[in-house]
């Protein structure tokens, strides 16, 4: 008996426990969700003056916002592209080839995801001041492809370390070409380490703040509107943003990440 | 005699250029040559009109020992301590308690971990201030229990850019556990108490050693970027616990002291090198840091 | 046995040498396979074997020699291009796609019709025993199942020639034993040249039209398993092959076919041509052929004393001291036992010995050593 009780003291103080921890992770975004139906209009819009969706609608007529957002957007998949193409050719490059300075790559990948974040911006910003590259989309797409590739990289290793390379010469024992086993099995198998780099890269581009803060010239993305606006207090226009891109973002993975599960649970 | 054919370009040069020649001109271009700029930049001097020239002085490295400055390293260096101590202590029986578990929606568990990170994280920084702030919902719960009489400034100290790095830094700590505490062998553990080991003895020589790599990798994803995280400082600590980060931020825009400021971010890629440097002596993965 | 006579070659190779760095893996391999045979490859690891069947797939290429396939020479041939295919030790089934994909594949990069696909793939299914599978995926399947499914993949494009490698190596023994009698009736009735590689001589044995045993990149006997284990050519393979007892020693007197041999512990006469006066030679005996008596036997003179003697079943195993330490292997049908630590007289029937040449490889291996360094 004694050793029954003890055990649901035991769970109950571990889903307590757990359940402080989420509210911990989940409180800002309660009161970001709230603060977007709020309808005070003064600043620093943070006492409750009544419900309202009215923000949601001054949304769209907030251009320089919803801008800002496009190019975060814009920004997110032409650098996930970019990473991600990059990032998974040199990963099966890295596993099946030997060659020389391959530890130097590697000393070199390893940078971007060790170092602080600011140290990446400033080199990138007197990278960019040095060359006479004007700060603009451009740089911003650059920025956020370099610190995506490790991450791209190091997911398809991952996946990578439990490859069986004769599957490949299976295929071309079978008539498939260089070409086709790329694209029959090599991609496909690797699929899901691709994905999961992909949706790193996309995360980390669109909450990117402070290499951005660094590389922007005239585009704002999202995060950099958001800091602009934060010492005359958050509209709750952003509130409102960013709860749309909150239940957008999870309306989205748990649809992916389903399907992808399952593949996965099939494949295991 | 070595045969000329077709095949001899199998051999690897081609392929291996092509797939691995993008990333490493990528890698030269944006993360080598930048660095060096850096490097270079941190011994140039200022002329009267604050632009850089590359007259060589070691003037920079000189200001770094400014007593200000050091102020700031030390503030710097116990944010990041206790923030990482913190993700531990909360992240390690957290990560536990989520990894180990039998219920069958274990893999939503582990999203709402992550799930909160798809909101930007400065709007969420931003958040806590809404909520801590003397106008804020804690104060107002805290007035209408009587609790308080007049509001309560919470913010603006080392404490809450500590609560901010935590928040911004918790998912970097559980993730390598969970990774690490998940791949435990339960067959070990019940070979242990079989064995006679009480639970503590079983954690002490059995589940710590197993999980320390993720302890590790985890620190290491915690500490160093809590030096740079300046946007933390400046929202929850109000110019009172200024991190690295905020001083090498001032160099590049409003101090406009550029090789200064690199000065200070060779700094940071030293302190940097050195904990990778015993990350790896304890054995630590370095892929491991960015899965 | 003459097959070269009434047989097709199919695949030949020649002079074929394949070098890593300063590993000399296959050395100086000539081999003729041919068609609708089961030719295995038998070797313990490391003896190349492995090496030589990639070599004819494609995946790997001979730093000098030839092969040829049906006399045309395949070296500019990708893997793709060539008509082998190949089964592999770990199945190499494409986790992603159903077995229905799977078997298909080779069909649909030959872009064969759909209907005709699913005609072959079905029908290949059945023959192997795996009806109603089609739509499961390769980690739906035992490891036996996998085996079929990728022993079907190749043979659907009904290849010149089939390499397996290993191919029963991760299967549990009684799984193991009824592949080989399936995959025995396979090759016989698809009539496909079969090239197996194994390091299990009791495989070899089973399921071979001929074997080829290798050694450390040199091949050291072909034939098929009968000649193989009747009549070994070197003392690798009569010492690889089954269990046997082997006496190294040298002609003492040589009178016509008769000769007398000295070996360390005694001497005997033997039936043999093909040796001189004072060549080297070890005599191989199977430990079924090896009789033993309590009195002496003429013409023989190696005398030893019973160490153990272990009754398993229907044989009874004898284990002789002979003077040198020696031990001797001997089984005979259980009857009666011998006293342990009794003297015996051992012999043999003419025609049990086999004479194999030794100063030949001594002298190889001798010359080579010299010239490798």
């Amino acid at each position: 008996m004694n050793r029954k009780i003890k055990a649901i003291v035991k769970k109950t103080a571990g889903i307590l426990f757990c359940s402080f921890v989420y509210l911990f992770l989940f409180l800002p975004i309660i009161v970001i969700v709230t603060g977007s139906f709020n309808a005070t209009t003064t600043k620093p819009y943070i006492t409750w003056k009544g419900f309202t969706f009215d923000w949601y609608i001054k949304l769209f007529d907030n251009t320089a916002l919803l801008s800002s957002f496009g190019a975060t957007i814009t920004i997110a998949l032409i650098s996930t592209l970019l990473s991600t193409a990059i990032g998974t050719v040199a990963a099966v490059g890295m596993y099946k080839y030997k060659f020389r300075g391959k530890g130097l790559i590697d000393g070199l990948l390893y940078i971007p995801v060790v170092i602080p974040e600011i140290v990446l911006g400033i080199s990138l910003l007197t990278l960019f001041s040095n060359t006479h590259i004007p700060r603009d989309m451009l740089t911003l797409i650059l920025s956020h492809t370099t610190f995506a590739i490790p991450y791209v990289i190091f997911n398809v290793r991952a996946r990578l370390s439990g490859y069986d390379n004769s599957i490949e010469e299976a295929s071309m024992d079978l008539g498939a070409n260089r070409l086709l086993t790329l694209k029959n099995i090599t991609l496909p198998v690797l699929a899901p380490g691709i994905a999961g780099g992909a949706l790193l890269a996309f995360t980390l581009s669109i909450d990117d703040v402070i290499v951005s803060y660094f590389t922007n010239g005239q585009v704002k993305t999202f995060p950099l509107k958001v800091m602009e606006s934060i010492k005359s207090g958050v509209a709750p226009d952003v509130n409102a943003l960013s709860t749309l891109i909150l239940a957008g973002t999870v309306i989205l993975v748990v649809f992916t990440q389903s399907d992808i599960l399952k593949k996965i649970k099939r494949r295991k | 005699m070595k045969k000329i054919s077709k095949h001899t370009f199998r051999s690897n040069t081609l392929p291996a250029m092509t797939t691995v020649g993008p990333v490493s001109l990528w890698l030269l271009f944006f993360v080598a040559i930048p660095l060096l700029y850096v490097l270079v930049m941190s011994f140039c001097s200022l002329d009267e009109s604050y632009n850089v020239v590359f007259k060589f002085t070691a003037e920079n490295y000189a200001r770094l020992m400014d007593p200000n400055y050091i102020q700031i390293y030390t503030t710097s260096i116990l944010v990041a301590f206790f923030t990482t101590v913190l993700c531990i202590i909360i992240g390690y029986p957290f990560s536990f308690l989520i990894a180990r578990t039998k219920w069958k929606h274990k893999a939503l568990l582990y999203m709402m971990v992550i799930i909160p990170f798809w909101t930007n994280s400065l709007i969420r920084i931003y958040g806590w201030r809404t909520f801590l702030g003397t106008g804020g919902w804690l104060n107002h719960m805290l007035l209408m229990l009587h609790i308080t009489s007049e509001p309560v400034e919470f913010l603006f100290n080392k404490g809450t850019t500590v609560l901010g790095m935590v928040y911004c830094l918790f998912p970097f700590m559980v993730l390598p556990l969970y990774t690490a505490i998940e791949k435990l062998d339960s067959t070990l553990l019940e070979a242990s108490s079989d064995l006679g080991a009480k639970g503590s003895v079983t954690f002490r020589k059995i589940i710590l050693p197993l999980t320390m790599s993720g302890v590790f990798s985890g620190s290491i994803m915690v500490f160093i970027p809590c030096l740079g995280y300046f946007f933390v400082s400046d929202i929850l600590g109000g110019g009172n616990s200024d991190v690295i980060g905020n001083l090498i931020e001032r160099q590049f825009q409003s101090g406009n002291n550029w090789p200064l400021g690199a000065a200070l971010s060779i700094i940071l890629i030293l302190i940097t090198l050195l904990l990778v440097k015993i990350y790896q002596k304890l054995g630590g993965d370095m892929d491991s840091l960015g899965v | 046995m003459n097959v070269e006579e009434d047989k097709k070659v199919i695949v030949e190779i020649k002079g074929v040498n394949k070098i890593y760095g300063s590993n000399h893996v296959v050395k100086d391999l000539d081999l003729t396979v041919y068609e609708g045979e089961f030719l295995t490859l038998l070797g313990s690891s490391g003896c190349g074997k492995t090496t030589t069947l990639r070599m004819v797939a494609g995946f790997e290429e001979p730093s000098s020699g030839i092969i040829r396939v049906e006399g045309e020479d395949i070296q500019n041939k990708e893997p793709f291009e060539r008509d082998v295919n190949t089964v592999f030790q770990s199945y190499a089934l494409f986790p992603h796609m159903t077995i229905y994909d799977n078997v298909a594949y080779g069909l649909k990069m030959k872009k064969v019709k759909k209907a005709k696909i699913k005609e072959k793939v079905m029908n290949m299914l059945e023959l192997v025993q795996l009806g109603g599978f089609e739509r499961r995926y390769p980690s739906q399947l035992s490891g036996g199942q996998k085996q079929r499914v990728a022993i079907a993949r190749a043979l659907i494009n009904q290849p010149k020639v089939l390499l397996l490698d290993e191919p029963l190596g991760a299967l549990d023994l009684k799984l193991r034993k009824q592949m080989q009698l399936e995959l025995k009736r396979l090759q016989r009735k698809l009539n496909i040249t079969f090239i197996y590689v194994t390091h299990d001589q009791e495989e070899a044995l089973t399921m071979s039209d001929r074997i080829c045993i290798m050694n450390e990149g040199v091949l050291q006997q072909v034939g098929t398993p009968v000649d193989i284990y009747e009549s070994p050519q070197t003392k690798f393979v009569a010492t690889f092959i089954g269990e046997t007892n082997l006496f190294e020693g040298s002609v003492l007197e040589k009178q016509g076919d008769k000769m007398r041999i000295v070996v360390e512990p005694g001497d005997f006469k033997v039936r043999g041509g093909g040796f001189n006066h004072g060549d080297m030679v070890a005599v191989s005996v199977r430990p079924e052929r090896m009789l033993y008596s309590e009195s002496p036997v003429e013409g023989f003179g190696l005398m030893g004393i019973v160490k153990e003697q272990v009754y398993v079943g229907s044989v009874l195993k004898t284990i002789v001291v002979l003077s040198n330490g020696n031990e001797i292997k001997i089984e005979r049908l259980a009857g009666q036992e011998l006293p342990t630590g009794g003297q015996v007289y051992l012999y043999w029937n003419d025609g049990d010995a086999k004479l194999i040449h030794t100063f030949d490889n001594v002298f190889a291996q001798a010359v080579e050593n010299i010239v490798m360094k």
